[in-house]
Parts: structure tokens; C-alpha cells; sequence
């Protein structure tokens, strides 16, 4: 007798319908689309919707349905020519407000996406697009934190009247890069004195008194915690910045993430022309704050399109301000804006280093109950072309990003309060953009037009079906009705991984594409293992019954080791490997699990159903 | 159909010098055309320009060369991409050069021969960034054949199936190497992921071989390990055949229609399967031999027992 306990054939009939329902969206392919998205990042509603579906009628561009989708809109349409033209007509009479970019909808019916069934999205390598990899000079921001210290040292000193030689930068035995300050003071200084002042203001820094050739010495060293977290803030500030500007940019399913510790990997698809890309992404944009000049009007000064000296004009919210030019301080003395919840709603807690804060305390001591500004300055190359002639100049633009009554006297840390929860986010936001910058440059950039990706994408799809057509052919020869379980496990595998791939929104990329054929090998594995099994115990004069049962009992654990040391090879992959050889463990390592399932219990159950029960079972068609 | 009606009884153990003597003649030419012909690293690890183009018709490869000398590039590679219509061009390192000017540049190269060619793909790679991935990938495959040597220690209780198992695998990736050495093929990351896949596919096999050895000496711990070994091989011998040809045939599909960005990874594969099958047969429980080993090292609880519980 040969039975399959009921639950197992549960699990297998639970799983294959999952699987389905997860892989489904996959098999409907994309229609051209248009994403729609405010330009001030609100997201986009139903107002905003009709908006846009209004102007396209109004302007006969044809398109068949769309759907908001994570606070953008996505406009489906026929054909890639109606595509284009409701590009066009977003650009010319919606611009003011709306960005766009072209992208792909899933064919996939609502009722899928409405329970959060998607298509695993695809790869640069299949759809086309830019990829850039940014190294971040991490260490050159450690140098300038130092150099911050350093000014405000130097200050704290002569303003202490305490005299010294030198402060110097070095790098300490701990440590690789720079590191440390030594402040050298003059022989029978008052060593003490020199390291409480340092001390004030600064209780997160360790002080430590030595000497030298010269005298005694005050050594000041970071911790390597204090470095990490510096190279990470930078970095962090960077993706930030850079995430801030792709939105920009409208590309559809834009990537920006961390790779490594000091590497920012930047995806975009569909872009092709990277020389205007870069220009936005390279952006520099630094901080000011200034002192409003409330002695004069500023309507007056726009009238007469002159400000007052000492002053300068600006727009903020359609309003004209003036400001006074002298700086209280400036985006390289920010050390960390956040935005938090606080007793009075939503607010910026703003934090600057030493230099910064006891300019701040200078200023507003004066100054409570006038206003504030945060000016945002960006600095970006424009390249025109002009008569065939490229050229190109550099571009400043400023903004007031907050005007705030200064209510206390402030030092190195305040807050700015009276916002609203998106504008705190917002304004933070900025302000991590255009503090202490660390530059960043290209080490890596590929571009892949769409015609290769479409290339690539036929390719393989065109590979996995006749690799898979052709081990069906050769199963069913070798096994007969056996190989035919064995194709039907293969493709149920397929779906399975499918499944995984999409509930994970893995990104399918080409190598990811050979991960699923080379597991449509491997899978195989397990099936044959079993038959060979089954036969050699035939061949011993077992029944048929016997032979199934010994097959599976004692395949199994061949099958376990053996996909362990394969499982072993595609985690090392997992974890070291970038990028698209990521996508190729990921697939060859999930797809090793599933056909681990398919074949040991998903075939069992077949098979039991056509050879299990009571029956007499004399002869098994297995070749 | 079944090719294996009979149970074979190949001599493999009592041959293993003979094999031993292929696979080093094997690995002596890899490592000799490693050295003497090195490898023809993709930009991927050399840092450097890819380009990728695409022309109306058949063009000449030696018009494009001297097209790109002309405009002032050197050290220029040039070769068909899959058809005589798809031409891949390798460039060293441009110094202070933004790659729309490298773009640019290379365009009017194209154009001037065929106005309708364009870049299908374009990719600037900075060295240090290649020189990681070198590192990268040789610390993944030290990882790998680490941990895969540890598994089988734990697994089957003796180290003399872990080295056998590493040896012959070994062997696969550095086989495939020195194909791609010799053939000068273009060694690029997907290779590299090839290779490691190998590695632990073909273990495989010998992990199968390893767990009938297994089998038998449970059986009977008294058998000579030199008639387990080859029977355990024998036995499994249709299993592993009937594994690799269906492998084979999704990787050669692979190969012959997965397109140019995937020829230099399936080609790694089929070597690597090729030479996998062959070393976990030949070789990996030969070395476990040769190291001496015993029922008594895969079975080390029983061997407190008494040897014999019959009355």
C-alpha cells in the first residue's frame, strides 16, 4: 500500500494556488503608460486626476484607463504613439504643475493590483535605461568635520585669551585616514586651562594632554565610532540629496541605495541621455542663514527693483523678502537637521558645530522677535545647445526654504517649529541637502538602450522556453508517464519561483533569467534521483509500491546534502555579489528551496494519486 | 527508454592513477595557458569603455578600427557581437573624459561609416571599481569552497571526504579558466557567477556518490572500501548522467539563444558541468581512497558498539 498523509496534499494543493495567484500578475504583459506626478511632491489625488484626464480629452489623446498608485498617477494607453502624445500635451499645458515620464503598466487586471498582486519589475538590462555608481568621498567629510573643529578651536582659544602654537591635523596609530587634532601650546602653558575650555561645547570629544618637541601638546582623536558615523551621515545625506533630485528628474521606479559603505548605486530606466542627468544629480547646494531686514519694506524695494544696501531681495511664496546679506551661519556648519514630533506638531531640530552655534547665540541674543531665514543656494552646470554649439555655464539659484520668528536666544541647537508634518520632512530634508557636503563622483556608468533590453528580454524568454520544451521531450522519452509528473513539477516550480520572485519584488534582470533555466536543470535533479531510485529497486524485484515508497525514502537524503552544497554556492553569491549577480543568486538560491518542495512532495503527491491506495499496482510506467 | 538496463561495474578505483594523470595534465595546461596567455578580463574588472553598437548592415570590422584610430582612440578592442551587424568595441581608460564625450566621439565614428548605426549600450567603468570586484570574487570563492568543505566534514563525519570533494572541485573552476584563457574569451562578472554556480552544482554529484558510500557501509561496515566506492559510483552512474544531460540541454539552450550577454556565462557552465560530472566521478571519491578511508570514519558512533549483536 502506498498513501500520502492528507495534510501534505493540503500543503501542496494551499501552495500551488498561492503560487498561481502570486505569479498570475507576470503573465498578463505591460501596456505603455504615463506616470504623472505633482512637482511639489504632494501626492497626487482625485482633483489632480480629473485634471489631467481633462486636459488629455481636451487635447484628443487617446488613452484607455488609469489608476492613482502610490500618490502618482499612472495614464495606460493603446499604443506607444498615444503615449507620446499624452507626453506632449503633459509638458505643454500641465508643466507649471505635474511631472511625467514614460513608463509601463501591467496588463494585469485591477482586482490583482488592488490586492497588492504586481509583475516583478524588470531589470536595466531588460527594459533600458542609466546606471551610475557614485563613490562618496567619505573620508574627505571626516577632513572637513576636523577642519571644523580646528576653526572652532582656534576661536575658543583667542577668545579665552589662552595662547598656542599650532593646531594641527593627524593621522593616529589607530586609524588609516586622518583623524586627530593636535593643538601644540607654547612651553609652561597652562595645560589644564586649554583642555577645560576645549572641553566646554564639546563633552562628546575626548581630550588628552602629551608633549612634544615644542612643548606640551593637546590631543584630540575620534573615535572610530565617531568616524563611522560621520562617513555614514554623509553618505546617508548623499542618497538623500540624490533621491531628492531623481524625483526631479521624473523617471518612473527610480532606484538610489546604498552600496557598500561609501557607494550609491543610482537606477534609472528609460533614461538614455546621461550628460543632463548627471547635471541635475551633480547639483551643489549649500545653506544660509540671514536675518531678515525688517527696518525696510521689502514691497518698496520690489517696486523699485532695488534693494536696500546691505540687503537683498527675494521671493518666498509669491511674497517679496528682504535679507539682511550679512551670514549668521552656513550649510557647512550644519551637523544634522531632523524632523520630529514634537509638543507643539511637527518640527526641524537643527543642529550646528561649534563655529556655527556661537554665531547663532551672537545674533539672536539681539535679535529675539524678528525673523529668521533658511536660504537654499544650488549651484548646477547648464549645458545648452545653442546653433549646434554646446555650452555650458553654471547656474545659482535661491530659495527661502523657512522664514521663523527667532522666539529665544539661540546656540547650536534649536528648533524650527510651526510646520506641517510634510513641510517639517520637507525642510529637513533640504537642509541635510545643502549642509557639509561630501563630493561625490561617477566610478561606474552603463547605459543600455531599449532595444537591447527588448532584445535581451526576448532572448531569454526564448531560452527558458526551449531549454524547458526540450527537457519535457526528453523526460517523457526516458520516463514516460514518470517524466511527465517530473514536467509537471517543472513547471509548477517555475510558477513557484515566479511567485517568490514577485511577493519579494526581486527585480528580474538577465542574469536572473538564466538563475530560472539553470534551475529548471537543477530541479530536474531531484525527479531523477527519485526514478533512478525506484527503478534500481525494480530491478531488485520490489513491487512496484514498495519501489516508490524505498524511491522517495531513500532519495531523500541524497537530494538534502546535495542541494546543500549548490544552496552554500548561492548564498556566497547572495552576500557578496552587486547588482545583477545578486538577481542570479537570489533566483538560484530560492529556486534550489522550491524544487526541494516540488519534487519531494509535489511529485509525491502525483505519483500517489496515480499509483497510491489499495489498488494492485503491477507494472509502474517509468520507461 | 532507459540507457542503463544493466547495473555497470566500472573499475574506476583500480584505474585512478590513469585519472589522476588526465586531470593533471588537464589542470598543467589551464594553469600553463593561465600564465603564458593570461585572461581577457572584461572592463568589468579592468575599469575602462564598453560599447555596444548597432548597424543597418554587415560592417567592416577593419573600417571601424581604423575609424576609431583616426579619431584618436588606442588600444582599441573590436570585435562581431553575434552577427556581423552588432559590433562590440573595448577601450582602455579615458582620462578626464565625461562619457558623453566618449559617446560622442564614438558616434561620429559610427556615423561616419553607417549613418544609421547607434550605441545600444554604453559602459564606463572606473578602475578601482574593477579591481574590488576582483578581490570580490576571489573572496567569494574562497568562502564558498570553505564552507562546502566544513558541511561535508559535519555531513559525513571525515575530512577525507571533504578533501576529496574540494580537490575535485577544484579542479571545475580551474578548468573553466583555463578554457577561457586559451579561447580568450571575454572573462566578465556573469563568468564569475558561472563558475561559483559550478562549484556548487557539481559538488552535487559527489555529495550523492558520497551518501550511497554511506549506504553501503551501513550495510556492511566489513566490505572493502575499494569495491564500495567503485559500486557506489556505478550505482549512481545513471543518476548522474541522466542529471547532466538534462542540465546540459537547458544550458546549451541557454547558450545557442540566450544572446550575447549571456554567452560567456552559459559557456562557463557547460564547461564547468562537463568537468564537474567527470571529477566527481573520477576523482573525489578516489582521493577519499587514498586518504584511507574506512567505514569506521563515516560511521565514528557505532564503532563503540559491538561489531557483531547476534546471539
Amino acid at each position: 500500500m502506498l498513501d500520502f498523509p492528507r495534510w501534505k496534499y493540503a500543503l501542496v494543493a494551499l501552495v500551488t494556488l498561492l503560487a498561481l495567484i502570486f505569479a498570475l500578475p507576470n503573465f498578463f504583459g505591460t501596456d505603455p503608460a504615463l506616470q504623472v506626478a505633482r512637482k511639489n511632491r504632494a501626492p497626487m489625488d482625485d482633483f489632480a486626476r480629473q485634471a489631467v484626464e481633462r486636459s488629455l480629452t481636451a487635447h484628443t489623446a487617446a488613452f484607455h484607463g488609469d489608476y492613482l498608485d502610490d500618490g502618482k498617477l499612472i495614464v495606460r494607453f493603446a499604443s506607444v504613439a498615444d503615449q507620446l502624445k499624452a507626453r506632449d500635451v503633459v509638458n505643454e499645458f500641465l508643466a507649471v504643475d505635474y511631472i511625467s515620464a514614460l513608463t509601463t503598466a501591467s496588463r494585469a487586471p485591477e482586482a490583482l493590483r488592488h490586492i497588492g498582486l504586481r509583475p516583478m519589475p524588470l531589470g536595466l538590462d531588460l527594459r533600458g535605461g542609466l546606471y551610475l555608481l557614485y563613490q562618496v568621498d567619505v573620508n574627505g567629510a571626516v577632513a572637513q568635520l576636523l577642519e571644523s573643529y580646528d576653526q572652532g578651536f582656534r576661536r575658543t582659544l583667542s577668545s579665552a585669551n589662552l595662547p598656542f602654537n599650532d593646531i594641527a591635523t593627524y593621522t593616529s596609530s589607530k586609524s588609516t585616514i586622518p583623524n586627530a587634532l593636535r593643538v601644540s601650546l607654547p612651553a609652561g602653558a597652562d595645560v589644564t586651562a586649554v583642555r577645560e575650555a576645549l572641553r566646554r561645547g564639546n563633552s562628546d570629544l575626548t581630550f588628552s594632554i602629551g608633549s612634544d618637541a615644542t612643548g606640551p601638546t593637546i590631543d584630540m582623536e575620534l573615535s572610530q565610532t565617531q568616524v563611522r558615523a560621520r562617513q555614514d551621515y554623509a553618505l546617508q545625506k548623499n542618497i538623500t540629496t540624490l533621491r531628492n533630485r531623481v524625483n526631479e528628474l521624473g523617471v518612473s521606479e527610480p532606484i538610489v541605495a546604498q552600496q557598500g559603505i561609501d557607494r550609491i548605486n543610482v537606477q534609472l530606466p528609460g533614461v538614455q541621455n546621461s550628460a543632463e542627468v548627471k547635471d541635475i544629480l551633480g547639483k551643489v547646494a549649500t545653506l544660509e542663514f540671514r536675518l531678515e531686514d525688517s527696518q525696510n519694506s521689502a514691497a518698496e524695494a520690489q517696486q523699485r527693483n532695488r534693494a536696500p544696501l546691505g540687503s537683498k531681495l527675494y521671493q518666498m511664496e509669491g511674497r517679496p523678502v528682504l535679507l539682511k546679506r550679512e551670514l549668521i551661519a552656513t550649510g557647512d556648519q550644519l551637523t544634522n537637521a531632523t524632523s520630529t514630533n514634537g509638543n507643539e506638531g511637527p518640527e526641524v531640530n537643527v543642529t550646528l558645530n561649534g563655529q556655527g552655534g556661537d554665531s547663532m547665540l551672537r545674533n539672536t541674543r539681539l535679535n529675539v522677535g524678528r525673523r529668521m531665514a533658511v536660504v537654499y543656494i544650488e549651484k548646477s552646470r547648464e549645458t545648452r545647445v545653442i546653433d549646434g554649439q554646446k555650452s555650458s555655464r553654471d547656474v545659482t539659484t535661491e530659495k527661502i526654504i523657512s522664514l521663523a520668528t527667532i522666539k529665544a536666544v539661540l546656540s547650536n541647537q534649536f528648533r524650527i517649529t510651526g510646520l506641517s508634518s510634510v513641510e517639517a520632512r520637507e525642510l529637513a530634508l533640504l537642509m541635510r541637502s545643502g549642509s557639509l557636503s561630501a563630493p561625490i563622483f561617477a566610478v561606474e556608468e552603463r547605459t543600455i538602450g531599449p532595444s537591447l533590453g527588448a532584445e535581451n528580454i526576448r532572448k531569454g524568454v526564448q531560452a527558458l522556453l526551449i531549454g524547458m520544451l526540450a527537457v519535457f521531450a526528453f523526460m517523457a522519452l526516458y520516463y514516460r508517464r514518470f517524466g511527465w509528473v517530473a514536467n509537471l513539477v517543472l513547471v509548477a516550480n517555475v510558477v513557484l519561483l515566479t511567485a517568490l520572485l514577485s511577493f519579494f519584488r526581486a527585480t528580474l534582470s538577465l542574469p536572473g533569467i538564466a538563475g530560472i533555466i539553470l534551475t529548471v536543470g537543477i530541479a530536474v535533479d531531484a525527479n531523477v534521483l527519485i526514478y533512478e531510485r525506484i527503478r534500481e529497486e525494480l530491478r531488485n524485484g520490489v513491487t512496484p509500491q514498495a519501489a516508490i515508497r524505498a524511491g522517495f525514502d531513500k532519495a531523500w537524503s541524497a537530494i538534502r546534502d546535495s542541494n546543500v552544497t549548490a544552496l552554500i554556492a548561492g548564498v556566497v553569491l547572495w552576500v557578496v555579489g552587486r547588482g545583477a549577480i545578486r538577481g542570479f543568486a537570489v533566483v538560484l538560491t530560492l529556486g534550489i528551496a522550491t524544487s526541494m518542495f516540488t519534487s519531494l512532495l509535489g511529485s509525491r503527491a502525483l505519483i500517489t494519486i496515480m499509483y497510491g491506495g489499495r489498488r494492485k499496482v503491477t507494472r509502474l510506467s517509468i520507461g | 527508454m532507459e540507457f542503463f538496463t544493466k547495473a555497470t561495474n566500472f573499475p574506476f578505483m583500480s584505474t585512478r592513477k590513469l585519472w589522476y594523470g588526465l586531470s593533471v595534465v588537464l589542470i598543467l595546461v589551464a594553469i600553463g595557458s593561465f600564465f603564458v596567455r593570461g585572461l581577457n578580463l572584461a572592463v568589468d574588472f579592468t575599469g575602462g569603455v564598453q560599447v555596444q553598437a548597432g548597424f543597418s548592415n554587415a560592417v567592416n570590422i577593419d573600417a571601424l578600427r581604423s575609424g576609431l584610430e583616426r579619431a584618436g582612440f588606442r588600444e582599441e578592442q573590436v570585435q562581431y557581437l553575434g552577427s556581423s551587424r552588432e559590433a562590440a568595441i573595448r577601450l582602455p581608460t579615458q582620462a578626464n573624459q565625461s562619457s558623453e564625450a566618449i559617446r560622442a566621439r564614438v558616434e561620429g565614428v559610427l556615423h561616419a561609416i553607417d549613418p544609421r548605426a547607434e550605441v545600444t549600450s554604453l559602459d564606463v567603468v572606473g578602475s578601482q571599481v574593477g579591481a574590488e570586484l576582483k578581490s570580490g570574487a576571489v573572496v567569494a570563492l574562497a568562502a564558498t569552497l570553505f564552507l562546502i568543505f566544513g558541511y561535508i566534514a559535519l555531513i559525513f563525519h571525515t575530512w577525507r571526504l571533504s578533501l576529496g570533494a574540494i580537490l575535485a572541485v577544484l579542479h571545475d573552476p580551474i578548468l573553466v579558466l583555463g578554457a577561457f584563457s586559451l579561447w580568450h574569451t571575454s572573462f566578465d562578472l556573469p563568468v564569475v557567477s558561472a563558475m561559483l554556480a559550478v562549484i556548487g552544482y557539481s559538488l552535487n554529484d559527489t555529495v550523492v556518490v558520497f551518501d550511497r558510500i554511506r549506504e553501503r557501509f551501513e550495510g556492511s561496515r566489513r566490505l572493502e572500501p575499494v569495491a564500495v566506492l567503485d559500486q557506489s559510483i556505478n550505482q549512481t552512474l545513471s543518476r548522474t548522467i541522466m542529471t547532466k544531460v538534462v542540465t546540459l540541454i537547458v544550458v546549451v539552450a541557454l547558450y545557442l539563444l540566450g544572446g550575447q550577454a549571456l554567452k560567456g556565462f552559459s559557456e562557463a557552465l557547460i564547461i564547468g558541468i562537463l568537468a564537474g560530472t567527470y571529477s566527481s566521478i573520477y576523482i573525489s571519491s578516489a582521493i577519499a581512497l587514498d586518504c584511507g578511508l574506512k567505514a569506521e570514519h563515516l560511521l565514528p558512533t557505532a564503532i563503540k558498539k559491538p561489531v557483531d549483536d547476534l546471539p
